[in-house]
Protein backbone atom coordinates (compact mmCIF):
# COMPACT_ATOMS: atom_id res chain seq x y z
CA UNK A 1 0.00 0.00 0.00
CA UNK A 2 1.50 3.34 -0.99
CA UNK A 3 1.63 6.14 1.52
CA UNK A 4 -0.14 9.38 0.73
CA UNK A 5 1.92 12.55 0.49
CA UNK A 6 1.89 14.61 3.67
CA UNK A 7 -0.61 17.42 3.90
CA UNK A 8 1.37 20.08 5.73
CA UNK A 9 -1.22 21.99 7.70
CA UNK A 10 -3.82 19.68 9.16
CA UNK A 11 -2.08 16.32 9.34
CA UNK A 12 -0.46 17.24 12.61
CA UNK A 13 -3.81 17.71 14.29
CA UNK A 14 -4.85 20.38 16.72
CA UNK A 15 -3.39 21.78 19.88
CA UNK A 16 -4.40 19.75 22.86
CA UNK A 17 -7.66 20.95 24.39
CA UNK A 18 -6.61 22.92 27.45
CA UNK A 19 -9.02 21.59 30.07
CA UNK A 20 -8.05 24.31 32.56
CA UNK A 21 -10.17 26.79 30.61
CA UNK A 22 -12.97 24.29 30.10
CA UNK A 23 -15.75 23.62 32.62
CA UNK A 24 -15.54 20.67 34.95
CA UNK A 25 -17.86 17.87 33.86
CA UNK A 26 -18.87 17.14 37.44
CA UNK A 27 -19.99 20.36 39.11
CA UNK A 28 -22.44 19.72 41.98
CA UNK A 29 -23.65 23.34 42.06
CA UNK A 30 -25.16 22.57 38.65
CA UNK A 31 -27.28 19.62 39.70
CA UNK A 32 -27.83 18.07 36.28
CA UNK A 33 -24.13 17.17 36.15
CA UNK A 34 -24.46 14.79 39.11
CA UNK A 35 -26.11 11.99 37.13
CA UNK A 36 -24.68 12.79 33.74
CA UNK A 37 -21.00 13.66 34.04
CA UNK A 38 -18.82 10.64 33.21
CA UNK A 39 -16.98 9.34 36.25
CA UNK A 40 -14.09 7.73 34.33
CA UNK A 41 -11.34 9.97 33.01
CA UNK A 42 -11.61 10.82 29.31
CA UNK A 43 -9.47 8.49 27.18
CA UNK A 44 -6.72 10.39 25.32
CA UNK A 45 -6.89 10.03 21.54
CA UNK A 46 -4.41 11.69 19.20
CA UNK A 47 -6.52 13.08 16.38
CA UNK A 48 -6.62 10.90 13.26
CA UNK A 49 -8.11 11.74 9.89
CA UNK A 50 -11.50 11.13 11.52
CA UNK A 51 -11.01 14.03 13.93
CA UNK A 52 -9.09 16.52 11.79
CA UNK A 53 -11.85 16.45 9.19
CA UNK A 54 -15.39 17.67 9.65
CA UNK A 55 -18.31 19.18 7.80
CA UNK A 56 -17.67 22.13 5.49
CA UNK A 57 -20.25 24.78 4.69
CA UNK A 58 -21.36 26.66 1.65
CA UNK A 59 -23.02 30.09 1.61
CA UNK A 60 -25.75 28.66 -0.65
CA UNK A 61 -27.00 26.60 2.30
CA UNK A 62 -27.52 29.62 4.52
CA UNK A 63 -30.39 32.07 4.17
CA UNK A 64 -29.24 35.58 5.10
CA UNK A 65 -32.60 36.10 6.83
CA UNK A 66 -31.48 33.72 9.58
CA UNK A 67 -29.00 36.28 10.93
CA UNK A 68 -31.92 38.61 11.64
CA UNK A 69 -33.99 37.13 14.45
CA UNK A 70 -36.21 40.21 14.41
CA UNK A 71 -37.46 39.06 11.02
CA UNK A 72 -36.89 35.34 10.50
CA UNK A 73 -39.98 34.31 12.49
CA UNK A 74 -41.97 37.51 12.08
CA UNK A 75 -45.70 37.09 11.50
CA UNK A 76 -47.27 40.52 11.88
CA UNK A 77 -44.84 42.72 13.83
CA UNK A 78 -41.30 42.74 15.18
CA UNK A 79 -40.72 40.74 18.38
CA UNK A 80 -40.95 42.58 21.70
CA UNK A 81 -37.73 43.43 23.49
CA UNK A 82 -34.54 45.45 23.31
CA UNK A 83 -33.24 45.48 19.76
CA UNK A 84 -29.71 44.12 20.04
CA UNK A 85 -26.82 43.69 17.63
CA UNK A 86 -24.40 40.85 18.41
CA UNK A 87 -21.11 41.00 16.56
CA UNK A 88 -17.78 39.28 16.92
CA UNK A 89 -14.95 37.49 15.30
CA UNK A 90 -13.92 33.85 15.29
CA UNK A 91 -10.18 33.15 15.34
CA UNK A 92 -8.08 30.14 16.21
CA UNK A 93 -5.50 30.06 18.97
CA UNK A 94 -2.85 31.53 16.66
CA UNK A 95 -5.11 34.45 15.75
CA UNK A 96 -5.95 33.14 12.29
CA UNK A 97 -9.53 34.02 11.26
CA UNK A 98 -11.91 31.07 11.01
CA UNK A 99 -13.75 31.77 7.76
CA UNK A 100 -16.98 30.35 6.33
CA UNK A 101 -17.76 28.36 9.41
CA UNK A 102 -21.31 27.82 10.57
CA UNK A 103 -22.59 29.59 13.69
CA UNK A 104 -25.97 28.59 15.09
CA UNK A 105 -27.56 30.45 17.99
CA UNK A 106 -30.64 29.97 20.10
CA UNK A 107 -32.14 32.01 22.91
CA UNK A 108 -35.18 32.80 25.00
CA UNK A 109 -37.45 35.71 24.09
CA UNK A 110 -37.44 39.06 25.91
CA UNK A 111 -39.56 37.58 28.71
CA UNK A 112 -37.18 34.67 29.27
CA UNK A 113 -39.33 32.02 27.57
CA UNK A 114 -38.16 29.55 24.92
CA UNK A 115 -40.26 28.39 21.99
CA UNK A 116 -39.96 24.81 23.16
CA UNK A 117 -42.47 22.20 24.33
CA UNK A 118 -40.58 21.49 27.55
CA UNK A 119 -40.28 25.12 28.65
CA UNK A 120 -43.08 25.63 31.17
CA UNK A 121 -41.99 28.97 32.62
CA UNK A 122 -45.07 31.16 33.09
CA UNK A 123 -43.63 34.07 31.06
CA UNK A 124 -45.38 34.56 27.70
CA UNK A 125 -44.32 33.29 24.30
CA UNK A 126 -43.82 35.82 21.53
CA UNK A 127 -45.46 34.60 18.30
CA UNK A 128 -43.07 36.74 16.26
CA UNK A 129 -39.89 35.27 17.71
CA UNK A 130 -38.43 31.76 17.43
CA UNK A 131 -35.01 32.39 18.96
CA UNK A 132 -33.27 30.50 16.15
CA UNK A 133 -30.42 32.06 14.17
CA UNK A 134 -27.76 30.85 11.77
CA UNK A 135 -24.97 32.39 9.70
CA UNK A 136 -21.51 31.77 8.27
CA UNK A 137 -18.46 33.78 9.29
CA UNK A 138 -17.06 36.01 6.54
CA UNK A 139 -13.52 35.98 5.11
CA UNK A 140 -12.20 37.82 8.20
CA UNK A 141 -13.98 35.48 10.61
CA UNK A 142 -16.63 38.08 11.47
CA UNK A 143 -20.27 37.38 12.20
CA UNK A 144 -23.32 39.48 13.04
CA UNK A 145 -26.80 38.76 14.41
CA UNK A 146 -29.65 41.16 14.94
CA UNK A 147 -31.96 40.01 17.73
CA UNK A 148 -33.67 41.04 20.94
CA UNK A 149 -31.97 40.76 24.29
CA UNK A 150 -33.19 37.54 25.94
CA UNK A 151 -34.72 37.73 29.40
CA UNK A 152 -33.39 35.86 32.42
CA UNK A 153 -35.33 32.77 33.47
CA UNK A 154 -35.55 30.48 36.50
CA UNK A 155 -34.54 26.85 36.35
CA UNK A 156 -34.87 23.81 38.57
CA UNK A 157 -31.54 23.63 40.36
CA UNK A 158 -31.66 25.23 43.80
CA UNK A 159 -34.52 26.87 45.68
CA UNK A 160 -34.26 30.07 43.65
CA UNK A 161 -31.84 29.76 40.75
CA UNK A 162 -31.96 32.04 37.71
CA UNK A 163 -30.06 31.99 34.45
CA UNK A 164 -28.49 35.30 33.48
CA UNK A 165 -29.55 36.61 30.07
CA UNK A 166 -27.65 34.48 27.57
CA UNK A 167 -27.46 33.37 23.97
CA UNK A 168 -26.40 29.79 23.12
CA UNK A 169 -23.68 29.66 20.44
CA UNK A 170 -22.75 26.59 18.38
CA UNK A 171 -19.69 26.74 16.17
CA UNK A 172 -17.79 24.21 14.06
CA UNK A 173 -14.40 25.43 12.88
CA UNK A 174 -12.36 23.37 10.41
CA UNK A 175 -12.72 19.92 11.99
CA UNK A 176 -14.78 17.68 14.24
CA UNK A 177 -12.04 18.28 16.83
CA UNK A 178 -12.69 22.03 16.91
CA UNK A 179 -16.41 21.70 17.61
CA UNK A 180 -17.60 24.04 20.35
CA UNK A 181 -20.92 24.96 21.93
CA UNK A 182 -21.08 27.68 24.54
CA UNK A 183 -23.19 30.51 25.93
CA UNK A 184 -22.71 34.25 25.65
CA UNK A 185 -23.61 36.51 28.58
CA UNK A 186 -24.22 40.27 28.72
CA UNK A 187 -21.85 42.70 30.46
CA UNK A 188 -23.29 44.13 33.66
CA UNK A 189 -25.89 41.42 34.29
CA UNK A 190 -26.09 40.96 38.10
CA UNK A 191 -27.10 37.29 37.70
CA UNK A 192 -23.71 36.38 36.20
CA UNK A 193 -22.06 36.34 39.62
CA UNK A 194 -24.06 33.40 40.95
CA UNK A 195 -24.57 31.40 37.77
CA UNK A 196 -23.76 27.74 38.54
CA UNK A 197 -23.09 26.95 34.89
CA UNK A 198 -20.58 29.75 34.42
CA UNK A 199 -19.14 28.75 37.80
CA UNK A 200 -18.28 25.30 36.42
CA UNK A 201 -15.35 26.94 34.61
CA UNK A 202 -12.52 27.00 37.15
CA UNK A 203 -10.61 29.87 35.53
CA UNK A 204 -12.07 33.30 36.31
CA UNK A 205 -10.66 35.02 33.26
CA UNK A 206 -12.01 32.21 31.06
CA UNK A 207 -15.42 32.89 32.60
CA UNK A 208 -15.13 36.58 31.82
CA UNK A 209 -14.39 35.82 28.17
CA UNK A 210 -17.95 34.49 27.85
CA UNK A 211 -19.31 37.89 28.86
CA UNK A 212 -19.95 40.02 25.77
CA UNK A 213 -18.80 43.63 26.08
CA UNK A 214 -21.29 46.43 25.62
CA UNK A 215 -20.18 48.15 22.41
CA UNK A 216 -21.47 51.72 22.12
CA UNK A 217 -19.50 52.31 18.93
CA UNK A 218 -21.37 49.65 17.03
CA UNK A 219 -24.74 50.60 18.41
CA UNK A 220 -26.98 52.08 15.72
CA UNK A 221 -28.70 55.41 16.43
CA UNK A 222 -32.46 55.02 16.90
CA UNK A 223 -32.11 51.31 16.07
CA UNK A 224 -30.23 49.01 18.44
CA UNK A 225 -27.56 48.63 21.12
CA UNK A 226 -24.57 46.38 20.41
CA UNK A 227 -22.57 43.73 22.24
CA UNK A 228 -19.34 42.14 21.11
CA UNK A 229 -18.50 38.46 21.59
CA UNK A 230 -15.31 37.02 20.10
CA UNK A 231 -14.64 33.29 19.96
CA UNK A 232 -11.40 31.29 19.84
CA UNK A 233 -11.24 27.75 18.47
CA UNK A 234 -8.40 25.26 18.85
CA UNK A 235 -5.50 25.99 16.51
CA UNK A 236 -3.46 23.58 14.41
CA UNK A 237 -0.28 22.26 16.04
CA UNK A 238 1.77 23.67 13.19
CA UNK A 239 0.96 26.79 11.28
CA UNK A 240 2.02 28.11 7.92
CA UNK A 241 3.79 30.93 9.70
CA UNK A 242 6.43 29.10 11.74
CA UNK A 243 9.29 30.60 9.76
CA UNK A 244 8.05 34.13 9.45
CA UNK A 245 10.46 36.79 10.72
CA UNK A 246 9.61 38.76 13.83
CA UNK A 247 7.23 41.61 13.31
CA UNK A 248 5.30 40.10 10.42
CA UNK B 1 10.50 33.11 15.06
CA UNK B 2 7.33 34.86 15.92
CA UNK B 3 6.14 33.87 19.36
CA UNK B 4 2.82 35.60 19.72
CA UNK B 5 1.13 34.42 22.88
CA UNK B 6 -1.44 31.75 22.17
CA UNK B 7 -5.08 32.64 22.62
CA UNK B 8 -7.08 30.46 24.96
CA UNK B 9 -9.80 28.35 23.45
CA UNK B 10 -13.28 29.68 24.32
CA UNK B 11 -14.85 27.79 27.21
CA UNK B 12 -17.75 25.46 26.54
CA UNK B 13 -21.13 25.66 28.25
CA UNK B 14 -23.96 23.15 28.30
CA UNK B 15 -26.51 23.14 25.47
CA UNK B 16 -29.26 22.94 28.09
CA UNK B 17 -32.68 21.35 27.52
CA UNK B 18 -33.75 23.65 24.68
CA UNK B 19 -30.93 22.70 22.30
CA UNK B 20 -33.42 21.73 19.60
CA UNK B 21 -34.29 25.35 18.84
CA UNK B 22 -30.81 25.99 17.53
CA UNK B 23 -29.55 22.61 16.37
CA UNK B 24 -32.70 20.62 15.47
CA UNK B 25 -35.29 23.35 14.94
CA UNK B 26 -38.08 21.20 13.46
CA UNK B 27 -38.57 19.58 16.89
CA UNK B 28 -39.58 23.01 18.20
CA UNK B 29 -41.86 23.63 15.26
CA UNK B 30 -39.39 26.10 13.76
CA UNK B 31 -39.02 26.17 9.99
CA UNK B 32 -35.42 27.21 9.49
CA UNK B 33 -34.69 28.89 6.17
CA UNK B 34 -31.09 27.69 6.19
CA UNK B 35 -29.99 24.09 5.73
CA UNK B 36 -30.53 21.92 8.77
CA UNK B 37 -29.08 18.49 9.53
CA UNK B 38 -31.10 15.42 10.37
CA UNK B 39 -30.55 11.73 10.95
CA UNK B 40 -30.69 10.61 7.31
CA UNK B 41 -27.15 10.82 5.99
CA UNK B 42 -27.39 8.73 2.84
CA UNK B 43 -29.40 9.46 -0.29
CA UNK B 44 -30.61 6.50 -2.36
CA UNK B 45 -27.52 7.05 -4.54
CA UNK B 46 -25.00 6.59 -1.75
CA UNK B 47 -22.60 3.68 -2.20
CA UNK B 48 -22.40 1.14 0.59
CA UNK B 49 -24.25 -1.16 2.95
CA UNK B 50 -27.34 0.58 4.26
CA UNK B 51 -27.44 0.70 8.06
CA UNK B 52 -29.63 1.98 10.81
CA UNK B 53 -28.12 2.58 14.23
CA UNK B 54 -30.37 3.12 17.21
CA UNK B 55 -29.75 3.50 20.89
CA UNK B 56 -30.48 5.08 24.19
CA UNK B 57 -28.39 7.01 26.70
CA UNK B 58 -28.52 5.92 30.32
CA UNK B 59 -27.66 8.29 33.17
CA UNK B 60 -26.22 7.53 36.60
CA UNK B 61 -29.67 6.73 38.02
CA UNK B 62 -30.32 4.18 35.30
CA UNK B 63 -32.77 6.54 33.66
CA UNK B 64 -33.01 7.25 29.95
CA UNK B 65 -31.78 10.66 28.79
CA UNK B 66 -34.57 12.24 26.74
CA UNK B 67 -33.13 15.66 25.90
CA UNK B 68 -29.81 14.81 24.24
CA UNK B 69 -28.53 15.74 20.81
CA UNK B 70 -26.01 13.58 18.94
CA UNK B 71 -23.79 14.58 16.05
CA UNK B 72 -22.27 12.12 13.61
CA UNK B 73 -19.33 12.49 11.27
CA UNK B 74 -18.35 9.63 9.00
CA UNK B 75 -16.45 8.62 5.90
CA UNK B 76 -18.20 7.36 2.77
CA UNK B 77 -18.50 3.70 1.79
CA UNK B 78 -14.93 3.72 0.49
CA UNK B 79 -13.41 5.46 3.51
CA UNK B 80 -13.24 8.99 2.13
CA UNK B 81 -14.07 12.17 4.07
CA UNK B 82 -15.49 15.12 2.15
CA UNK B 83 -12.96 17.52 3.68
CA UNK B 84 -9.77 19.12 2.32
CA UNK B 85 -7.54 17.33 4.86
CA UNK B 86 -8.44 14.01 3.22
CA UNK B 87 -6.32 13.48 0.07
CA UNK B 88 -9.26 11.55 -1.41
CA UNK B 89 -11.79 14.30 -0.68
CA UNK B 90 -12.41 15.12 -4.34
CA UNK B 91 -13.75 11.66 -5.09
CA UNK B 92 -15.85 11.46 -1.90
CA UNK B 93 -19.40 10.19 -2.46
CA UNK B 94 -21.72 13.13 -3.15
CA UNK B 95 -24.67 10.90 -2.25
CA UNK B 96 -23.67 10.91 1.40
CA UNK B 97 -23.76 13.76 3.89
CA UNK B 98 -20.86 12.83 6.16
CA UNK B 99 -22.41 14.95 8.91
CA UNK B 100 -25.76 14.46 10.60
CA UNK B 101 -27.66 14.92 13.82
CA UNK B 102 -30.19 12.99 15.85
CA UNK B 103 -32.09 13.73 19.03
CA UNK B 104 -33.35 11.35 21.68
CA UNK B 105 -37.11 10.95 21.51
CA UNK B 106 -38.77 12.91 24.37
CA UNK B 107 -41.03 9.91 25.15
CA UNK B 108 -38.87 6.84 24.50
CA UNK B 109 -35.35 8.26 24.78
CA UNK B 110 -34.34 6.41 21.60
CA UNK B 111 -32.26 8.05 18.88
CA UNK B 112 -31.75 6.68 15.38
CA UNK B 113 -29.34 7.22 12.52
CA UNK B 114 -29.85 6.10 8.92
CA UNK B 115 -26.72 5.91 6.83
CA UNK B 116 -24.33 3.56 5.05
CA UNK B 117 -21.54 1.70 6.78
CA UNK B 118 -18.35 3.76 6.38
CA UNK B 119 -15.32 2.23 4.66
CA UNK B 120 -11.81 1.87 6.02
CA UNK B 121 -9.97 5.08 6.90
CA UNK B 122 -6.24 5.05 7.58
CA UNK B 123 -4.78 6.78 10.61
CA UNK B 124 -1.89 9.21 10.31
CA UNK B 125 0.57 6.28 10.42
CA UNK B 126 -1.31 4.66 7.52
CA UNK B 127 -2.70 1.87 9.69
CA UNK B 128 -6.24 0.88 8.72
CA UNK B 129 -8.95 1.84 11.19
CA UNK B 130 -12.03 -0.36 11.39
CA UNK B 131 -15.26 1.16 10.06
CA UNK B 132 -16.51 3.66 12.60
CA UNK B 133 -18.77 6.67 12.98
CA UNK B 134 -17.48 9.61 15.01
CA UNK B 135 -19.92 10.90 17.54
CA UNK B 136 -20.34 14.00 19.69
CA UNK B 137 -22.90 13.96 22.50
CA UNK B 138 -24.55 17.12 23.83
CA UNK B 139 -27.11 17.37 26.63
CA UNK B 140 -28.31 19.30 29.62
CA UNK B 141 -25.88 18.53 32.42
CA UNK B 142 -22.91 18.07 30.09
CA UNK B 143 -20.82 21.21 30.50
CA UNK B 144 -18.78 20.21 27.47
CA UNK B 145 -19.75 17.74 24.75
CA UNK B 146 -18.42 14.18 24.80
CA UNK B 147 -16.61 12.55 21.88
CA UNK B 148 -17.01 8.85 21.19
CA UNK B 149 -16.95 6.37 18.28
CA UNK B 150 -19.39 3.76 17.03
CA UNK B 151 -17.75 0.52 15.79
CA UNK B 152 -19.62 -2.55 14.47
CA UNK B 153 -19.63 -6.04 15.98
CA UNK B 154 -19.65 -7.76 12.57
CA UNK B 155 -16.22 -6.28 11.78
CA UNK B 156 -14.37 -8.67 14.05
CA UNK B 157 -11.10 -8.77 12.11
CA UNK B 158 -10.95 -5.04 11.44
CA UNK B 159 -11.79 -4.22 15.05
CA UNK B 160 -8.96 -6.50 16.23
CA UNK B 161 -6.52 -4.44 14.15
CA UNK B 162 -7.97 -1.01 14.87
CA UNK B 163 -5.25 1.19 16.38
CA UNK B 164 -7.66 3.30 18.44
CA UNK B 165 -9.57 0.37 19.94
CA UNK B 166 -6.41 -1.66 20.54
CA UNK B 167 -3.98 1.03 21.68
CA UNK B 168 -6.04 3.83 23.25
CA UNK B 169 -8.92 1.98 24.85
CA UNK B 170 -8.39 -0.37 27.83
CA UNK B 171 -9.47 -3.90 26.86
CA UNK B 172 -12.35 -4.23 29.36
CA UNK B 173 -13.96 -1.04 28.02
CA UNK B 174 -13.69 -1.74 24.28
CA UNK B 175 -17.12 -3.35 24.07
CA UNK B 176 -18.71 -0.01 25.06
CA UNK B 177 -17.76 1.33 21.61
CA UNK B 178 -19.17 -1.56 19.57
CA UNK B 179 -22.68 -1.50 18.13
CA UNK B 180 -24.46 -4.89 18.15
CA UNK B 181 -26.14 -6.07 14.99
CA UNK B 182 -29.75 -7.09 15.36
CA UNK B 183 -30.42 -10.36 13.54
CA UNK B 184 -31.81 -11.21 11.13
CA UNK B 185 -32.13 -7.83 9.41
CA UNK B 186 -30.29 -7.37 6.11
CA UNK B 187 -31.31 -4.15 4.39
CA UNK B 188 -30.76 -2.00 6.20
CA UNK B 189 -28.59 -3.70 8.78
CA UNK B 190 -29.85 -2.53 12.16
CA UNK B 191 -27.41 -1.99 15.00
CA UNK B 192 -27.97 -1.15 18.62
CA UNK B 193 -25.60 1.30 20.33
CA UNK B 194 -26.49 2.27 23.88
CA UNK B 195 -24.39 4.70 25.84
CA UNK B 196 -23.93 4.69 29.61
CA UNK B 197 -22.85 7.96 31.20
CA UNK B 198 -21.82 6.67 34.63
CA UNK B 199 -20.91 3.46 36.39
CA UNK B 200 -19.70 -0.02 35.62
CA UNK B 201 -20.37 -0.09 31.89
CA UNK B 202 -19.59 3.57 31.31
CA UNK B 203 -19.05 4.33 27.63
CA UNK B 204 -15.56 5.43 26.61
CA UNK B 205 -15.39 9.14 25.86
CA UNK B 206 -12.28 10.59 24.25
CA UNK B 207 -10.12 13.59 24.96
CA UNK B 208 -9.19 14.43 21.36
FE1 LIG C 1 -30.62 28.76 27.88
Amino acid sequence: MSTEPETPLLDSGFRHRDRSVQPRLLWPEYKSTLNRAPTQPLVPLSPTLSEITGPTFSPQEIDLADRDLLKNARIDRDPLGERTLLTGRVIDQDGTPVCATRIEIWQANAAGRYQHASDNYQAPLDPNFSGYGCCLTDELGNYEFLTIRPGPYPFANGANTWRPSHVHFSIFGPAFATRLVTQMYFEGDPLIRDCPMLGSIPDRSAQSRLVAAFDMERSRPFDCLAYRFDLVLRGPKQTHFENRPDGL
Amino acid sequence: MSKDPLHHETSSQTVGPFVHIGLYPTVSGILARSRTYGNQLATTHAYGQRIRVEGQIIDGNGETVRDALLEFWQADGLGRYAHPADPQAESADAGLSGFGRSVTDPDTGTWTLESIKPGTVRDLNQRPMAPHINLALFARGLNIHLHSRIYFDDEVKANALDPVLQQCVPAPRRQTLIARRKEPTQDPCVYRFDMVLQGKNETVFFDL
